[in-house]
């Protein structure tokens, strides 16, 4: 999963994705953002994130994001 | 016209006490409660300043019905309010109450920024208790002002519009006179309330004893729960931000679910691409579709289109035609000759009732965007330049083609590309800096040249002086940033190498 930190390091330098628990409750991914990274999660690992999985729950922080993807890729 | 605007309010209040106006995610406010509450706010600000008028009043929003309220409390004590985010950073809002210097700020969002420190702020809630009572009559001229709306300036200092109840009243006369607006109209309000899109929800539904649904803005990146709420409240009209539509439309939304009772949809900030349009067409088929042009210098909109057919990709959506009390019309690059014939580019320009007081305490920025119309013999009529380009089509409809300048149109949001050189310049590393829009991609690229390479750092920095929309997307480093024979950094050669 190396891959899915690399992508939201380089997109998002400053925010701290260790620590960040609320990244959509709190606002700091702006509903731009969510385009843009789901569209890189889709090519990087061969998904397709539906606007079903687009919760809160999903994307709230890397730990929930990575589960999405291994999620996703298992499928 | 005693009240201006709020005349409305009072007006609603009598004939429909108990019906909402306007509802939040966690509150919901009938027209009886807001006029009761805007009516006991006003009279304890008139007495705060002094019973003096025309003032300008802060407003820290939020995404509720309690912003409301206190635009319309301003507005009933004879002042005009100046929409604050408090998201923004501390700078910007320091910039923006630089020019304003309130004697007074409302904070009708429960957070207060440290930008606002040294000023008075009073709690909304801390003024909106009391009986009802009529409203004293607060001996409002239509010519006076009624909110104050920044935008982006070139300069690094954000400019404040000035507008007033005037062109307020003639925005919601206009489009209601070619628009199927009325009481049963549930509009779903997108746009924040410092953006003046938002405008148009709130008088519009006002003006109709209509009703609107605030929407969370979180709720546009988790698009399911979106349309759970447009559904669940009815909603039926929207005048949104093509960027909102760019979002969903990117988040594949539709194929899940959409907005089920929309039947008027209106759409403005920048053009939107025809393939989007085809999107809400498919699933909502015999709904209405308005393309929306104009900037906030003109009070929300000058010109309108009505959809009348599907595009094809790639064809541009007209700006169409102006509405009622507005002309609008092309200028030669000279501007002092009209541009009439179809495929002609000329500058959009425009006057009429919805012209801006100008630019709150800018006189200078005032004269040059608000000048005198050439074509006009005999008295000097105030024209405002959009900087904006534009041709006629054969059907005499506006098409827009593109910008005279460097502003560029970005999340429906204007960004003058000196701004954000400026903010970047002023980063103590950074010693120049230069912005480029990439329009293909809609993303903000940055270069810069500093002592050392620090993307991050530049990016926290430009966090504290810049809103969200105006942080670069992809920031390049250089040692020497590459220059054009006059010194400056080479724009085409940045260009070409890294956005195409």
């Amino acid at each position: 999963m190396q891959k899915l930190y690399d992508i939201l390091n380089e997109n998002w330098p400053d925010i701290d994705f260790e620590k960040e628990e609320k990244l959509i409750d709190d606002g700091v991914l702006t509903s731009l953002d969510i385009v843009m990274l789901v569209g890189e999660l889709n090519d990087a690992f061969d998904i397709e994130i539906t606007a079903d999985e687009l919760l809160p729950e999903n994307f709230n922080s890397a730990s929930a994001i990575e589960a999405l993807v291994k999620r996703l890729t298992a499928e | 016209m005693a009240n201006g605007v709020t005349d409305w309010l009072w007006e609603a209040a009598c004939a429909c006490p108990a019906k909402t106006a306007f509802s939040d995610s966690s509150e919901t406010v009938t027209y009886w409660e807001l006029a009761r509450q805007a009516a006991s706010a006003a009279k304890k600000i008139r007495r705060m300043l002094d019973g003096e008028k025309r003032l300008p009043v802060g407003v820290l929003i939020g995404r509720n019905a309690a912003s409301v309220t206190a635009f319309l409390a301003v507005a009933a004590a004879g002042c005009f309010y100046v929409p604050l985010d408090p998201s923004l950073p501390e700078k910007r809002l320091r910039d923006i109450l630089g020019v304003v210097k309130p004697r007074l700020i409302l904070d009708a969002s429960g957070k207060v920024p440290a930008a606002v420190q040294g000023y008075a702020v009073a709690p909304l809630s801390e003024l909106t208790g009391g009986e009802a009572e009529y409203p004293a009559d607060a001996g409002i001229m239509d010519s006076d002002p009624l909110y104050c709306i920044f935008t982006s300036g070139s300069t690094g200092i954000p400019k404040g519009v000035l507008i007033s109840h005037r062109s307020v009243i003639n925005m919601a006369r206009a489009f209601s006179t070619v628009l199927p607006i009325d009481e049963s109209s549930v509009f779903g309000n997108q746009a924040p309330f410092d953006f003046d899109v938002s405008v148009k929800d709130i008088y519009l539904t006002l003006y109709h004893r209509a009703r609107t649904v605030i929407l969370e803005k979180s709720l546009f990146s988790i698009p399911k729960r979106l349309m759970e709420v447009l559904n669940r409240e009815r909603v039926n009209t929207l005048v949104w931000s093509v960027s909102a539509m760019k979002i969903l439309s990117a988040l594949r939304t539709f194929r899940s679910a959409y907005p089920e009772h929309a039947r008027l949809i209106m759409f403005s900030g920048e053009a939107l691409p025809a393939r989007i349009l085809g999107e809400w067409q498919d699933v909502l088929p015999d709904a209405q579709y308005v393309n929306l042009y104009g900037p906030t210098e003109i009070t929300c909109n000058c010109a309108y289109y009505r959809v009348n057919r599907r595009f094809a990709d790639g064809e541009p959506i007209p700006v169409g035609k102006p509405f009622d009390n507005m002309n609008v019309f092309l200028l030669s690059p000279g501007g002092e000759s009209p541009v009439t014939q179809p495929g002609e580019v000329g500058e959009i320009c425009v006057t009429g009732a919805g012209l801006a007081l100008g630019y709150y305490a800018e006189p200078e920025k005032t004269a040059r965007a608000f000048v005198t119309n050439p074509l006009t013999k005999g008295w000097d009529e105030r024209m405002y330049r959009t900087g904006d380009l534009a041709k006629y089509d054969a059907d005499g409809n506006l098409v827009f083609v593109g910008r005279a300048d460097s502003q560029v149109k970005y999340m429906g949001f204007r960004i003058e590309l000196g701004e954000i050189e400026t903010a970047a310049q002023s980063v103590p590393f950074v010693q120049s800096a230069c912005c480029l829009f990439d329009e293909r991609r809609e993303e903000l690229w940055l270069f810069y040249q500093a002592d050392g390479q620090n993307d991050a750092a530049l990016l926290a920095a430009l966090r504290e002086k810049l809103p969200s929309h105006m942080i670069p997307r992809r920031v390049r480093y250089f040692e020497i940033l590459p220059q054009n024979r006059t010194g400056k950094p080479d724009r085409g050669l940045l260009r070409q190498t890294y956005l195409t």
